[in-house]
């Protein structure tokens, strides 16, 4: 008896021994865990300030106002001007003639060629657009606020630049000069970039914008969409509730789950080799490219769904066998109306993996430099993600920021349909 | 859901019908190189006159070439930009696919500069001290006429004029076609300076190619992907090292890094321009004789390119970083390219 005490007490002794020990253990977990989820936010915030960082500039766009006269002979028009000789008219000589009429002590060539430079390129066709709305103001003299060119804007959002040497800069302590003069007069001016969500790609970053690249995304993903979606769940639906059991099946399934693997430029590859050389879908445009990511996203809509089928109670099935429902019957209104919450958060999962992807459209030609708005899923067309890496390719530095606004835009965009997806759940959700 | 099946298909299959009845937009492929440059043509083009903004691809130059070259098809780009001239196996393939007529159009210059952070000192490197330090297999140092695998670690190993930092060279990857300039115009400009190595292009020229060519792979030399501006960026967290990039990088990022002088010349404009800087290389972009008049503006646009407003020395290919080629040439560019000549080899 006192044998067999004295063991209970020592296996108490033992226990409180070894609490302490496990208590420690267990606090040293959570203390791990709670460091791992801080290093992960950390890491995110991180990322984040940098890029609202770099982005800021990219959203304030410095003008220029200039008193231009939309003289008849130097725009090489006569009055009554129709359309098209408008258009052709010479508008950089305008521009040209009320720049230097400001500064009319800049003679030399190079000096005039300098001062010029202080205005964005696009700034002629930004004139003309102004005469072409009202043909009126042919022969009068107009205030207009013109683009600052990409070195000004940089410029002026750095004032670090000011202080550096002049050959370490691209605007010149002469050009220095000629802005202070117009700031001093009030003629620059910094505003809002609301073309940047507004206008579509271009070579220079003052002109640039997102929205090609915003439109050509939702086109994109609505082809992938309409294609995937269906697709995905009548396979699944086939799968998991009708097809039999054998080895045929179980070769699909594995074949399914291993595409879900595959580098997603291989999917490039396919869609190049049979959706446009074999079928002749035009190339570069939303249509091929949605195609492409059906193809890639089939597989996770597929697997999600299935085991959102499965999940199902047979209870359910049961019950409705019993009360005289065909398969069906049974399939379409009971199990997969109560699978949607699931398959919808398969899709959108799916969708918001087709949403980064860069690779598989290099191969079918979505990487490249498209001006126009695309206005339906057969005109060329580009994505966010291709713009983001296009612009972080570019030489002009002005871009960078502009990368790092796509990549806000970019995850909007992503975080927009993460929360739809969490909507969607919220409300077809049942529980039993 | 039936409905957007429905229409899905429908629109896959008018597909055909649409692709026969022609394309309204000029389509362009090839170098990264040129793309800068063909893009701001592209953009002007579009928007002083009435046809749509060409389409320009960056697909790199040999993927450009495969493509243009593929077939006279419509399907098939119009146009393929290149920062080398096409090659003879190329021109063959186009020609047995049926591309009878190509136009050559040479833009200008691209200069290659070998740049350090801006805090560092100016490296001043000869052909043959590039050669030494990035070549995979270089002369025994004893002076014998020897191959042996790269043992320089340092740069003062290699010139005593130079500092003893390590050898550390960031740039693009074999798959670029600035890296194969850079071998071609770099490294063999230094190889040939060994008269015996020299003597070897008549006489085993593959052998020649291969030493003057390739790579030191031991670590010296990092690749650093197609993106300049990361290299830039690397550049200027890591003082010690050098980066190989194009002009217009340069150009650009003035603040944060500097070119290396090569055989005493600095890389500036003035100096590409006249060809006193070695490391520069011409960039073209080919014309598909086939399709002028079936896609609208091929011409116009050709014109617009190799206008002095585009492409002359003041012009805004210029500001862009794109050293224009001389006057004569330029001219005669001009009268070939409008007038369509065909290349031949």
């Amino acid at each position: 008896m006192s044998n067999k005490m004295s063991h209970h007490r020592s296996n108490i002794e033992q226990v409180r021994h070894s609490l302490k020990k496990r208590h420690r253990q267990e606090k040293r977990f959570i203390l791990l865990g709670k460091l791992s989820v801080l290093t992960g936010f950390l890491f995110l915030a991180f990322l984040l300030t940098d890029i609202g960082i770099k982005a800021w500039p990219a959203f304030q766009q410095h003008w220029i106002q200039l008193d231009v006269t939309f003289d008849a002979q130097i725009l090489d028009v006569e009055a009554p001007a129709d359309e098209a000789a408008l258009k052709k008219g010479n508008y950089r000589g305008v521009l040209k003639k009320s720049l230097y009429a400001m500064f009319p002590d800049v003679s030399a060539r190079r000096d005039k060629k300098a001062l010029f430079k202080l205005i964005s390129s696009g700034a002629e066709y930004q004139v003309r657009d102004i005469l072409l709305a009202d043909p009126r103001k042919l022969g009068t003299t107009q205030q207009i606020w013109v683009l600052a060119d990409d070195d000004v804007e940089r410029f002026l959002k750095e004032p670090a630049l000011r202080e550096s040497q002049q050959s370490d800069r691209r605007i010149k302590d002469n050009q220095v000069a000629w802005l202070d003069q117009l700031s001093g007069q009030g003629r620059i001016e910094s505003q809002w970039n609301w073309a940047f969500l507004t206008s579509g790609d271009s070579r220079e970053p003052e002109q640039a914008g997102i929205a090609g690249a915003l439109r050509g995304t939702m086109l994109t993903i609505l082809v992938t969409l309409a294609m995937s979606f269906p697709l995905g769940l009548a396979a699944a639906v086939y799968l998991e509730e009708f097809a039999p059991q054998n080895r045929w099946t179980d070769l699909i399934e594995i074949n399914v789950n291993n595409l879900a693997a595959v580098p997603s430029i291989v999917f490039g590859l396919l869609g190049l080799a049979v959706f446009i050389s074999f079928f002749g879908v035009p190339r570069s445009a939303p249509l091929v490219g949605g195609m492409v990511l059906t193809l890639m996203t089939l597989p996770t809509i597929i697997i999600a769904s299935r085991a959102s089928l499965k999940s199902v109670p047979p209870s359910i099935r049961d019950a409705a066998l019993a009360l005289g429902a065909s398969k069906v019957q049974t399939v379409f209104q009971h199990v997969v109306p109560l699978a949607m919450p699931g398959i919808l958060t398969g899709t959108i999962i799916g969708m918001a993996q087709a949403l980064g992807e860069t690779a598989p459209l290099l191969m079918i030609g979505m990487v490249a430099f498209i001006v126009d708005i695309p206005q339906g899923i057969t005109d060329s067309a580009t994505v966010l993600p291709v713009q983001i890496y296009l612009w972080a390719d570019s030489p002009e530095r002005a871009f960078m920021a502009k990368t790092s606004a796509a990549i806000i835009v970019l995850l909007l965009f992503l975080v927009t349909m993460n929360l739809l997806a969490v909507v969607l759940r919220k409300r077809f959700e049942r529980k039993w | 859901m039936k409905k957007l099946v429905l229409s899905a298909a429908v629109a896959a299959l008018s597909m055909n019908a649409l692709q026969a009845a022609g394309r309204d937009t000029i389509s362009v492929m090839g170098s990264s190189t040129v793309y800068p440059f063909a893009t701001v043509v592209a953009e002007r083009f579009g928007k002083g006159t009435d046809f749509k903004t060409p389409k320009i691809e960056s697909t790199g130059t040999g993927g450009g070439m495969k493509l243009f070259c593929a077939g006279d098809g419509i399907d098939t780009p119009d146009m393929t930009n290149a920062s080398r001239r096409i090659k003879k196996s190329e021109f063959e393939m186009c020609q047995k696919n049926g591309v009878a007529g190509i136009t050559e159009v040479m833009i200008g210059y691209d200069g290659i500069v070998i740049a350090n952070a801006k805090k560092s000192e100016v490296m001043k490197l000869s052909r043959k001290d590039i050669f030494l330090a990035l070549a995979k297999q270089v002369p025994a140092k004893d002076g014998s006429e020897k191959l042996v695998a790269n043992p320089y670690k340092t740069w003062k190993e290699v010139n005593p004029a130079l500092p003893a930092n390590k050898i550390e060279v960031l740039g693009p990857p074999p798959t670029s076609g600035t890296r194969d300039a850079f071998a071609e115009l770099a490294l063999e400009g230094g190889c040939k300076t060994f008269d015996w190595i020299k003597a070897m292009k008549k006489s085993d020229k593959s052998r020649y190619k291969k030493v003057c060519h390739s790579v030191r792979e031991d670590g010296a030399y990092i690749e650093a992907g197609e993106n300049d501006n990361l290299i830039v960026q690397k550049l200027t967290a890591n003082p010690k090292a050098l980066g190989v990039f194009g002009f217009s990088f340069l150009d650009q990022n003035a603040d944060k890094v500097q070119g290396s002088t090569i055989d005493g010349s600095v890389p500036t404009f003035e100096n590409i321009a006249d060809g006193s800087y070695p490391v520069s290389r011409p960039l073209y972009f080919y014309v598909k004789k086939a399709h002028v008049g079936r896609i609208p503006g091929m011409v116009e646009y050709v014109t617009e390119f190799t206008s002095d407003a585009a492409m002359g020395e003041d012009g805004y290919l210029a500001d862009k970083g794109l050293i224009p080629l001389p006057e004569k040439m330029r001219n005669e560019v001009r009268e070939n390219s409008v007038g369509m000549k065909s290349l031949e080899l």
